[in-house]
């Protein structure tokens, strides 16, 4: 039987519904996941999202048509029925259902199990075939307790107060910035956001999301409130000009990538946060496994590690292909788009 | 253990070298002296026993953590550290941080695996992986294998020491160099104002000579008359400390191990001397007053002990040019001229231990032709040391300053890359390069410096969606990208397909302009090779 979808040149394609699903081309009709630039591509004729996810898709996007839906709502498109559920990833980030003549594909998107204030949790979609992210899907890939984490952000944030340094810590302008934002204790001391970042959290203010105040990090905003803030940076931030009036500062970066050692000294910051918009390896097994489906398909990351895994378990696996390769810190595709002061 | 894994927690994290110095006094003050003196010694790089086959804990890991080996292999590849790799795939730790002292991890549970059978070991170390916490596995698979670098230098360490001793930093350098068996009274003898200790094979540090780019003015214009300054031919060979005390004769090299047995001929001749010296000098394969090719000479080094006759083909001696200890008495606060006297005399005669010629040089513009012309005598250049200075330690920067010829460079073609280890693991920044030879590209030369971040990230995502081929960790990739490659050497090399070896190379620029025609041939090389290839 051929599946429901499938993948193309331009991303994933489902021929009896007649979209595709964030598309890398421009296509007639896309059903996206979520904002971030490796699934959101402009140039499309009509496009199809959650409506949580509606403010900040159209933050990045600008002008476009765009139709948004209830988590769960169901719609017809040609042959199929589709509806989107909470993929836990970032505010408005969606699964994607597709079901046909009884047979139910699942399209993740990227997702994540762990628990997120700033975004609705995941959902699990039970299917026949799952199409699954696997950014991290290597043994080596397994998360740290969120809130231990916090606490342990909190705390070097305190520690960098006594000693008199700004904190400031990368992270990814959507989603990541604001999840970490939303995790800080503003009791410590002021809040800023580099401008990259504070569009965005508008944005997710705008949508109804509660955020700790924040101001931006404007060059008089860094004078009145240095050696106690903690400013939210991009990475693509680290090294520029625009760091030195930080100083004296200690740096970290919030990254699932932070796992691994040797990442963490690449980029050159004092300390690695372990934390992450994606499934790790035991979020991504169980996922698997709950959901029922008998086949898979593998995309984005580790691919073939994960596919050579699941063969091996039993479980029909397939990798599909695209044009992102998310083994590389690309996945979020933040770093194209350094966003000056 | 406890303290020690924040000791190593504080040092991987903090960038700054201070923050660094004083997480260790913070150490060296509260460690008990029986746990210091592990900490130190592996901090300095000692080895604490043979590593334990990392096969067996591979194979140990998998079957603790039920993933099959091959995955395993593979977050290797990712994370470029198989201690690290071990840490994290083995099951989640049931247990707190285990607060069993660091002395009693290294004698109970690290130095009995050498004495046990296979399946005593895997006992041992899965007791072991359940006791510790993640940081903690890691540390004890660092201290398992031969080598255990925490990004902390061991100049750094021996400044905290000193610091904590308060003591000069000279002393304790000294003081910790050579053999040293870490036990809490040696530890205390080390931080002892006054040190008695056995000092017969202890080596001076380096003195080391900085790039001239880095002098004052970014060159000697800016060292002033170049009357105040003496020359030498800077040597390509192995620098080396050349000790002979009571009639004993010990060689280290910079790397701080003992090579007597590996420079047999070199230390027979030491021994023949009138009298006790400690000369500073170079290694090098020389025939008939001239050096000979480098790889000569490499390949001898990675044997313990060699026996005269092995090497009838590469003859070795020793250029000398400093001379630290006379008969006992330390003299390298003397002035150069002084320490170059008593050279002259401690090694007259003496056909192996050889004193480095004085170049005569009038002015800087002589120099730098000399330099220009350097690779013809064989010769990497020159060295400009101050007239009238004393022997410095370390890369303390003013007296010794080398100039060295520019590089040999060709236009080359990325065919392959793999993923680099440690600080670099995961990303590929281990390339080789290939030069036109009848429409084909020919593998010439690996390099993985000379990029910057940015740059190595870049190579990377182009890498992954250009690959062409996978031969487990290297990838083959399309031909497209053009860097220029610097070298200090070439050679002729029958391992080689292209039938050539280059020395040190390294990217130094990316040439986004040139397309991959442009690369230069195999042809050209072989031209170089003949012109330079000694």
């Amino acid at each position: 039987m051929d599946d429901l979808i499938r993948a193309t040149d331009r991303g994933l394609y489902c021929e009896a519904g007649g979209f595709y699903i964030d598309p890398w081309r421009p296509v007639d009709r896309a059903v996206i996941t979520h904002a971030h630039a490796d699934h959101a591509r402009p140039g499309s004729k009509r496009y199809i999202a959650s409506r949580a996810g509606e403010r900040v898709l159209r933050h990045r996007l600008g002008d476009l048509s765009l139709e948004t839906f209830d988590y769960g709502e169901p719609l017809d498109m040609g042959k199929v029925k589709v509806s989107l559920h909470p993929a836990g990833h970032l505010l408005g980030s969606s699964q994607v259902r597709v079901e046909h003549d009884g047979r139910v594909c699942v399209v993740t998107g990227d997702y994540k199990t762990d628990a997120d204030p700033t975004c609705e949790p995941f959902e699990l979609v039970p299917c026949d075939h799952l199409i699954t992210e696997c950014t991290f899907g290597l043994p080596i890939y397994r998360w740290p307790d969120p809130q231990k984490l916090f606490d342990d952000i909190n705390a070097w944030w305190r520690g960098n107060v006594e000693a008199g340094k700004n904190s400031v810590i990368f992270a990814y302008a959507l989603g990541k910035a604001q999840r970490v934002l939303a995790g800080l204790d503003p009791s410590i001391g002021p809040i800023l956001a580099h401008g990259a970042v504070d569009g965005l959290t508008r944005a997710y203010r705008e949508s109804g999301v509660d955020l700790p105040p924040t101001r931006h990090a404007s060059a008089e905003a860094v004078k009145e409130t240095k050696g106690s803030a903690m400013v939210i940076a991009p990475p693509s931030a680290n090294g520029t000009a625009w760091m030195k009036k930080l100083r004296p500062c200690s740096t970290a970066m919030a990254s699932g990538w932070m796992a691994v050692r040797g990442r963490r000294r690449f980029r050159s910051v004092d300390r690695g946060f372990v934390l992450s918009d994606h499934a790790d390896w035991d979020g991504l097994h169980q996922t698997i496994r709950d959901t029922g489906a008998k086949r898979i398909g593998v995309t984005h990351g580790y691919v073939d590690a994960m596919s050579r895994f699941l063969n091996e378990q039993g479980v029909e696996t397939h990798v599909v292909p695209t044009r992102f390769e998310g083994e590389s810190d690309a996945s979020d595709a933040e770093r194209q788009e350094s966003e000056p002061q | 253990m406890k303290r020690f894994t924040r000791l190593f927690l504080e040092l991987d994290a903090s960038t700054g070298t201070l923050d660094k110095v004083d997480a260790l006094k913070r150490y060296f003050r509260e460690a008990p002296p029986e746990d210091a003196a592990w900490a130190l010694a592996v901090l300095s790089g000692n080895k604490l026993m043979r590593a334990i086959n990392s096969r067996r804990l591979r194979q140990w890991a998998s079957e603790e953590s039920g993933l099959p080996p091959w995955l395993i292999s593979e977050c290797y590849g990712v994370v470029g550290d198989l201690s690290e790799t071990l840490a994290l795939v083995l099951p989640k730790p049931q247990a707190d941080a285990s607060d069993e002292p660091l002395h009693r991890v290294v004698t109970q549970r690290l130095l009995p695996l050498e004495h046990m059978s296979e399946s005593q070991q895997r006992a041992s170390v899965t007791d072991s992986w359940r006791q510790f916490n993640r940081d903690q596995r890691f540390l004890f698979h660092k201290l398992l294998s031969a080598t255990f670098r925490v990004g902390v230098s061991a100049k750094l360490v021996s400044r905290a020491l000193a610091e904590v001793a308060e003591i000069d930093p000279a002393v304790m350098a000294h003081r910790l160099m050579g053999a040293w068996r870490p036990t809490a009274d040696n530890y205390r003898a080390l931080l002892a104002s006054e040190n008695d200790a056995d000092r017969r094979n202890q080596p001076y540090p380096f003195y080391l000579a900085s790039p001239i780019a880095e002098a004052p003015d970014g060159g000697p214009a800016g060292l002033g008359d170049a009357d105040g300054w003496a020359f030498e031919w800077k040597w390509d060979g192995i620098r080396a400390q050349l000790i002979r005390r009571d009639g004993e004769v010990f060689i280290w090299s910079r790397g701080e191990e003992l090579v007597t047995h590996t420079f047999p001929e070199i230390a027979a001749a030491a021994g023949q001397l009138g009298r006790d010296v400690v000369l500073d000098g170079e290694v090098l394969a020389w025939e008939d007053g001239r050096p000979l090719p480098f790889s000569l000479l490499q390949r001898r080094l990675n044997r313990k002990r060699v026996e005269m006759s092995l090497f009838p083909e590469a003859p070795i001696a020793m250029v000398v040019y400093d001379l630290l200890e006379w008969e006992g008495r330390d003299v390298r606060g003397e002035a150069i001229e002084q320490r170059w006297a008593m050279l002259e005399e401690a090694t007259a005669g003496e056909t192996l231990l050889i004193p480095s010629e004085r170049v005569s040089v009038s002015n800087w513009d002589e120099a730098q032709s000399l330099v220009a012309g350097a690779r013809d005598r064989g010769v990497e250049g020159l060295m400009v040391k101050r007239l009238g200075s004393a022997y410095g330690v370390g890369r303390k920067r003013g007296d010794w300053w080398k100039w060295k010829v520019d590089p040999l460079s060709v236009d080359a073609v990325m065919v392959q890359a793999q993923t680099g280890s440690g600080k670099r693991a995961g990303l590929f920044t281990d390339y080789t390069f290939g030069v036109w030879d009848n429409g084909e590209l020919v593998p010439v030369a690996k390099a993985y410096s000379g990029l910057t971040h940015e740059e190595i990230e870049q190579v990377d995502r182009w890498v992954r969606n250009n690959t062409v081929q996978r031969h487990g960790p290297v990838r083959a990739v399309r031909p497209e990208l053009v860097f220029e490659l610097h070298f200090e050497a070439i050679a002729a090399s029958k391992r080689h397909k292209s039938g050539i070896a280059v020395r040190f190379p390294r990217m130094a620029r990316w040439r986004r302009d040139k397309p991959i025609q442009e690369a230069d041939t195999l042809e050209s090389m072989k031209a170089m090779l003949a012109r330079y290839g000694r």
